[in-house]
């Protein structure tokens, strides 16, 4: 369990980047983060492995504080991958690369190539384990990031734009691998600006908006309020748009998916037969 | 690594004397304070030339940044101070290198808390310096920061994959590095070459004789600083050749463990 009681943050050159943060994240919960740029939202997840401590209040992962933690060891339990892969990838092989975190966490040899073997197998990047990661795609490098931090089985993961330069096809397999770890009872905590994403995923959803929680709740209800999104600078997804434009044939108006949508839409000519 | 220490390298917008003073001015002001520091080994010298400078990082209101160039340059300093002391120097003499170091970074940080970029490189060409190498300096000060911004985030990012920095024998720490240096220069890499097509695609070089919106001129604040700076550095040579200065006498001295040193 990830939980923040009254969080603040300030960067030493300035004013107060989180406000008052409380909140708690259960064990194989999965969430979004969303909100406007420089709402804080990266500014949260680099407390949950322990990257910041807050200048005020708490932040404990599975209740214990991470100021009585390194960086390392929080590290083991909460896999953070970071927004731009090129921030961190360094080695002459894909293989290395996933390897590196393996060997910091001092794994035998013969598990660290299981392992290894594994993820890229999973993550579709078995072709390229003896590439430079430098030669890859943006995608594909930001999978090799993903890799990386995966490799060592963290119980909560926690994501930074996950979907950036990622094609739809990649997007739906990511979503699926989410949804996988999440069924391995795994917290997955997510931080995005694609609401279409989100909307697929259907998470419980947190707004953040100059440094304080706005809103926390399911996405279907999350998303489908028009004054709260424009609050934080979202528009609500497409699907969503389309039923509320449709309000008068009487459809439900928290529809954020296409499969619901489509059953309603079904519903509502079959009322008109 | 922090960012904290680049800030007091860094340019800020402010109204103030300093601020406002042509860049021509001050590089001139820098440079006497650079060519005073170097000239003499004397303590009491150069803890004046350190001390002049105080007023000036007020007058600029930047005391703030002006400390933390300070606190950034102070782990060399101390280094400088007992490298000095274990090679056989005396006390005095460490503790002099030391000051002048502090004077130099001094100086330097106040030429750059208060000279923007631009007015840098509108100084450099009205010297008649090529344009394209303007240009080039310019843009390396301006991506100082920058780079300081990407080094805490590799440093972050490979502290989540499990990389202690600080852990290890010295080899080990210098290997340590490897995962943060290599992204940081490819990074900067890439940026260069981005930024190399993003000015080709506007043009750049397309004319041989650039003009430019603002052109610096010298005020008569601008010649008395040139002047001062001229009176004092020549008052600093006279000084050093005609006037004894009074030495600090500590009979503090390392014992002799070094074959060379005497």
């Amino acid at each position: 369990m990830i939980k923040t009681e009254t969080l603040h943050f300030a960067y030493p050159t300035g004013d107060d980047v989180l406000k008052g943060i409380t909140l708690e994240i259960g064990d194989s919960e999965f969430v979004a983060i969303m909100g406007e740029n420089g709402a804080g939202k990266t500014t949260l997840i680099k407390h949950f492995n322990g990257l910041h401590k807050p200048t005020k209040g708490h932040v404990l992962v599975d209740d214990v504080d991470t100021r009585k933690r390194s960086v390392a060891s929080i590290s083991r339990d909460v896999g953070l991958v970071f927004q731009n892969p090129d921030h961190q990838l360094f080695c002459e092989t894909v293989r290395e690369e996933v390897a590196f975190s393996l060997r910091n966490f001092g794994y035998e040899p013969e598990t660290i190539e299981r392992r290894t073997k594994n993820i890229l197998e999973t993550l579709d990047l078995s072709q390229y384990a003896d590439s430079s990661p430098f030669t890859l795609s943006g995608g594909e490098r930001k999978r090799v990031a993903l890799a990386s931090v995966l490799v060592w089985n963290p119980k909560h993961v926690v994501l930074d734009e996950p979907t950036i330069g990622q094609d739809y096809q990649q997007k739906d397999r990511l979503r699926n691998f989410i949804l996988q770890l999440v069924s391995q009872r795994k917290t997955v905590i997510i931080v995005t600006h694609d609401i279409e994403f989100v909307a697929e995923c259907k998470p419980r959803v947190i707004l953040l908006s100059k440094g304080s929680i706005v809103a926390d709740g399911p996405a279907r209800k999350i998303l489908t309020d028009e004054r709260l999104l424009d609050e934080c600078s979202l528009v609500r997804p497409q699907i969503s748009s389309l039923m509320s434009s449709l309000n008068d044939l009487g459809l439900g108006q928290d529809i954020i998916d296409v499969y619901t949508a489509r059953a309603s839409i079904l519903e509502a000519f079959r009322r008109v037969k | 690594m922090s960012i904290k220490m680049f800030e007091g390298f860094k340019f800020t917008r402010l109204s103030t004397p300093l601020h406002n003073l042509d860049p021509r001015a001050k590089f001139f002001l820098t440079i006497g304070f650079f060519a005073i520091a170097l000239l003499f080994q004397n303590l009491y010298a150069l803890l004046a030339v350190f001390l002049v400078q105080l007023p000036l990082v007020v007058v600029a209101r930047s005391t703030r940044r002006w400390l933390r160039s300070m606190k950034g340059g102070a782990l060399l300093a101390v280094l400088i101070f007992v490298m000095n002391f274990i090679t056989g120097t005396t006390f005095a003499f460490s503790l002099s290198m030391t000051i002048r170091f502090l004077a130099l970074i001094s100086s330097f940080s106040i030429f750059f808390m208060t000279t923007s970029p631009d007015d840098l490189g509108l100084a450099l060409e009205s010297m008649k310096v090529p344009y394209t190498l303007c240009f080039t300096f310019t843009t390396a000060v301006r991506l100082v920061p920058t780079m300081a911004v990407d080094a805490q985030t590799v440093v972050d990012a490979q502290r989540s994959r499990g990389l202690e920095v600080d852990k290890g024998n010295l080899l080990k720490r210098v290997r340590n590095y490897v995962p943060i240096l290599i992204p940081l220069i490819v990074n900067a890499i890439r940026r260069s070459v981005e930024l190399a097509e993003a000015l080709e695609s506007r043009a750049f070089g397309s004319t041989e004789k650039r003009e430019s919106l603002i052109t610096l001129k010298m005020r008569p604040s601008d010649y008395l600083t040139i002047l001062a700076t001229i009176v004092f550095v020549t008052a600093a040579v006279y000084v050093n050749l005609y006037i004894q200065l009074p030495t600090l006498d500590i009979p503090i001295k390392m014992p002799h463990i070094w074959p060379w040193a005497s």
